[in-house]
């Protein structure tokens, strides 16, 4: 006997607790499963490349902090190769280790955020959030110690950095690196052969590579697909190449693959973050910069190896002293768009752990 | 999507958990227990030399949020700009810490306090005196490497969270 | 074998209490007031520690400021609760909306009726105990169906309607475990499953232990099956509607079915009051902390499961083998030789590892994705 049945249609956000920020999906559901599924964004709009545009190349910088807030440090280095690639100047040797450790410690920071809150939105209570927290305060202490603040860092300027790194950072580093993998074991002892986790994220949305490559997924996001694509090796900057280091890639492309993914870049940032530690050069972290950039007229894109993937900026300068237009190309929002194909089919518990999966910051996608 | 191991992960999990019940929390109660923030912290409210500052408008300009308004009197005494109004309105400020980094003179300085909230919108606008130094608002090493030497160190978490996994 | 030797009706109504004046009527007053007392302080006792207890599980201090170790915690949450706004949506069905939290949290309350905290001290000591304490609990499930719904929220609704189709499935291996249990035992009654309880049940039941022990998780929404309250995914389910008092109460059910289930875990198969040198309440107080412990160490450490693989674990893996531990307990309490009861133990516990592993081998949770 077939019953009448009706599908309804729920709002899942601006205001739930799992959306991690104010993102709204207008999910129709046959009974619990997703029949349809509508991404709304723009809840958090605050017109960043517009007002880039009125600012010095100088003070865009801390605009760039508030993209994807929880990786900072990121954000600073993209735009900042944009516009020394745009101006044609180049940082010193020290400067750009420091930025290759920085940038590192800052993508273990983001991806332990992003696992735990991953695993909370598969329900378990804070427990594992809790703990990757504490992991990510220590690298925020390290932050702090640079840069005076533990979320907004604006440290790193057009051609180096603002100042050089107290002579407490390094001891400090060198007693993370040593200790960190420790804690990822305690991790993945946890977690990764946890039968519910398992149960929950194994085969669960699935991204097929060819998908993954058609919306230009990049990230854990991309290389949980199976597609060995990192920015870091496909177009080397800041001198990733000098760095020995895997790309850890899935294979099934589910939520479990990503997060495995995530886990595994956290310990070859480590291994990174070893190597810079040991090949740090002395001298000045800046280059000689007049403190008004006036770029010559033209247009620059450059692109790093975000945490969230490949996070780009386009620069265009009408040699005048503020950007004539920033375009960001943000990974969040990109990595959002297969959310739909991800879905449908799926039940409701099972949308809130592939979009967890998907680790997206609010701030970078609707910028 | 099998139990693959037959509850043994789940065991694992738990035994972590356990592990941790026995490890020394490391909550901080704020309001009692401090921990002392970065030598370079750019804390609440801006502090300000006037015997330094000389009207040029530096920081005013690299400011990206427009946040510093300084009014100078047009006669000068001993050949200096005399400063009628210098004004921060930190309820704008980001506390990017641009202005510090672009003053010549070295007269503008980042608060190293933090608990700096205030009652009422027009407290947050400081003018002249209320940002000169004092006991209650020193001024952190942000951009300074010998005010930062002279701080106390920071508390790291990482010193105190000695456990290994 | 036969644990109770010469037990009939006559040693039955032994265990009930001396002639007091007005004969039972004092008896029921007082236990009345012991199991409210008992339930309302057990559940503030429960609160504050699963809370400490989950802070420190996740290398946090929990609350506390109010009072020594912030034992006032419960109260203090108790009084906020009770000065909020009672709010009801527009569109809620009032009467049903009302009544809902009293449906919920009296059932709950009447299962501390059978439970013994000392030899023979308890309300009423019926010789159907396991049966009353089954029939009852499912009960409190009405009055969380019926908060979800007539609430008028979709999020409720969702939460309801998992919550009545999780208690239907697991109903059935909480009952089958629970029937080993009785078969051991040979009597319904809670008091004279307690007496027969030379060697607690647990050694001998192991498996039913387990099987009830998830099975009652996830009746009474504990995690990893708390899919009604699911906050990463329905906010707060069934009571995301509800404020003030009629919250308190919903808040108030949830842990004291908790305290239900413990309670009864702890007289079943933990040998309930029984214990050296401790008198016997406390032996039975403390051991239903005990089984509580083990439950928020449990919601500390998993993930929430999906609920057709909650669906899949009911009627695939614990179903099929309580009904085998069922026959396995028939079987040994028709032919076992009573006098080497603890040769049992061994042979109970292997059993239970090679069901747990070979089953777990077989099963396979949930389906995939679905074509809609």
């Amino acid at each position: 006997m077939a019953l009448k049945t009706e599908s309804f249609a729920l709002n899942i956000g601006p205001l739930h607790p799992s959306t991690h920020g104010v993102f709204r999906m207008r999910a129709v559901l046959d009974g619990e499963v997703i029949a349809n599924m509508e991404p709304v964004f723009g809840y958090l709009h605050r017109g960043i490349e517009k007002l880039a545009e009125e600012r010095t190349y100088t003070g865009v910088i801390p605009l760039t902090d508030r993209l994807d807030y929880l990786a900072s440090m990121s954000n600073n280095l993209a735009y900042v190769l944009a516009v020394e690639k745009l101006a044609e100047i180049s940082a010193p040797e020290r400067a750009t280790y420091l930025r290759v450790i920085l940038a590192e410690l800052q993508r273990i920071a983001s991806h332990l955020i992003a696992v735990g809150a991953f695993v909370n939105d598969c329900g378990a209570f804070f427990t594992p959030f809790l703990y990757m927290f504490r992991e990510r305060e220590k690298i925020l202490d390290l932050f702090e110690m640079l840069s005076g603040q533990r979320l907004l860092y604006n440290y790193m300027r057009i051609g180096g950095f603002n100042q050089d790194i107290p002579d407490e950072f390094l001891p400090a580093l060198q007693k993370f690196v040593s200790q960190m993998p420790g804690f990822i074991d305690e991790y993945d002892r946890l977690l990764a052969e946890n039968e519910i986790l398992l149960a929950r994220t194994k085969g669960v949305g699935i991204l097929p590579q060819d998908l993954a490559v058609n919306i230009s997924a990049s990230g854990p996001v991309l290389r949980a697909s199976g597609v060995k694509w990192d920015i870091r090796k496909a177009d080397p900057y800041c001198g990733y190449d000098r760095f020995e280091f895997d790309i850890p890639t899935g294979t099934a492309g589910d939520c479990y693959d990503r997060y495995r993914v995530r886990i595994e870049e956290m310990r070859q940032s480590l291994r990174i973050i070893e190597q810079a530690m040991k090949q740090l050069p002395s001298g000045a972290v800046k280059s000689t910069v007049p403190y008004l950039v006036r770029p010559p007229a033209g247009e620059a894109y450059a692109h790093i190896e975000a945490p969230k993937g490949e996070l780009g900026f386009y620069l265009v300068s009408d040699n005048s002293i503020a950007p004539y237009r920033c375009h960001i190309r943000a990974p969040s929002l990109i990595n959002l768009t297969a959310l739909r194909d991800m879905t449908v089919g799926w039940k409701v518990a099972d949308l809130i752990v592939i979009f967890g999966s998907i680790d997206i910051t609010m701030g970078e996608v609707d910028r | 999507m099998k139990f693959e191991h037959f509850g043994t992960g789940i065991i694992k999990g738990l035994a972590v958990t356990l592990r941790h019940l026995f490890r020394k929390p490391i909550t901080t109660q704020y309001p009692e227990q401090k921990l002392t923030t970065s030598r370079r912290a750019r804390g609440n409210e801006l502090v300000w030399d006037i015997t330094k500052c000389t009207a040029c408008g530096t920081c005013a300009k690299a400011c990206p949020q427009g946040v510093i308004r300084i009014v100078t009197s047009a006669k000068p005494v001993e050949n200096r700009y005399v400063v009628e109004k210098f004004e921060v309105d930190t309820g704008y400020c980001i506390f990017c810490g641009l202005c510090v980094e672009a003053c010549p003179f070295q007269s503008l300085l980042m608060g190293y306090s933090y608990e700096r909230a205030k009652y009422r919108r027009h407290e947050v606008v400081h003018t002249n005196e209320m940002l000169l130094p004092s006991a209650k608002r020193p001024a952190s090493g942000y951009m300074y490497p010998k005010l930062a030497k002279a701080l106390p160190p920071q508390t790291l978490l990482i010193e105190r969270d000695e456990v290994k996994g | 074998m036969v644990l109770n030797p010469g037990l009939g009706m006559e040693y039955h109504w032994q265990a009930l209490p001396p002639d007091w004046p007005g004969n039972f009527w004092w008896h029921w007053l007082a236990f009345s007031v012991i199991i409210l007392a008992f339930v309302l302080g057990l559940v503030m006792g429960f609160i504050w520690l699963e809370r400490r207890g989950i802070g420190r599980f996740q290398i946090r201090l929990g609350p506390n400021r109010t009072g020594p170790f912030g034992l006032l915690q419960p109260i203090a949450d108790a009084v906020k609760v009770l000065l909020k706004e009672n709010i009801v949506p527009a569109a809620a069905d009032k009467i049903v909306h009302w009544l809902a939290p009293l449906v919920a949290f009296v059932p709950t309350l009447m299962i501390f009726a059978v439970v013994p905290f000392q030899d023979g001290a308890l309300l009423a000591d019926l010789n159907v105990g396991v049966l009353y304490i089954v029939a009852i609990s499912s009960i409190s499930t009405v009055g969380i169906f019926m908060a979800g719904w007539s609430s008028s929220n979709k999020y409720s609704l969702l939460a309801a309607m998992r919550d009545v189709a999780t208690v239907v499935s697991y109903e059935i291996p909480v009952v089958l475990s629970l029937a080993g249990v009785v078969l051991l035992a040979g009597s319904l009654s809670l008091n004279q499953i307690v007496m027969a309880q030379d060697i607690p049940f647990i050694l001998l039941q192991p498996l039913a232990f387990l099987l009830f022990f998830i099975a009652a998780s996830a009746e009474i929404n504990r995690t990893p099956f708390d899919l009604l309250e699911a906050d990463s995914e329905l906010v707060a389910g069934f009571h995301i509607e509800y404020s003030g008092m009629k919250f308190a109460l919903f808040y108030l059910t949830e842990y004291a079915e908790a305290l239900a289930v413990s309670a009864i875990i702890a007289t079943l198969f933990l040998g309930g009051w029984r214990g050296p040198v401790l008198p016997p309440w406390l032996w039975f107080v403390g051991k239903v902390v005990a089984v509580f412990s083990v439950m928020f160490w449990i919601r500390s450490t998993l993930p929430r499961v999906r609920i057709d693989q909650l669906m899949a674990l009911a009627w695939k893996f614990l179903l099929p083998l309580a009904l085998i531990n069922l026959v396995v307990t028939a079987v040994q309490v028709l032919a076992w030789p009573e006098a080497s009861l603890w040769a049992m133990v061994p042979v109970n516990v292997a059993i239970m590892a090679a069901l747990v592993v070979t089953w777990s081998r077989l099963l396979k949770l949930g389906g995939g994705r679905v074509e809609v």
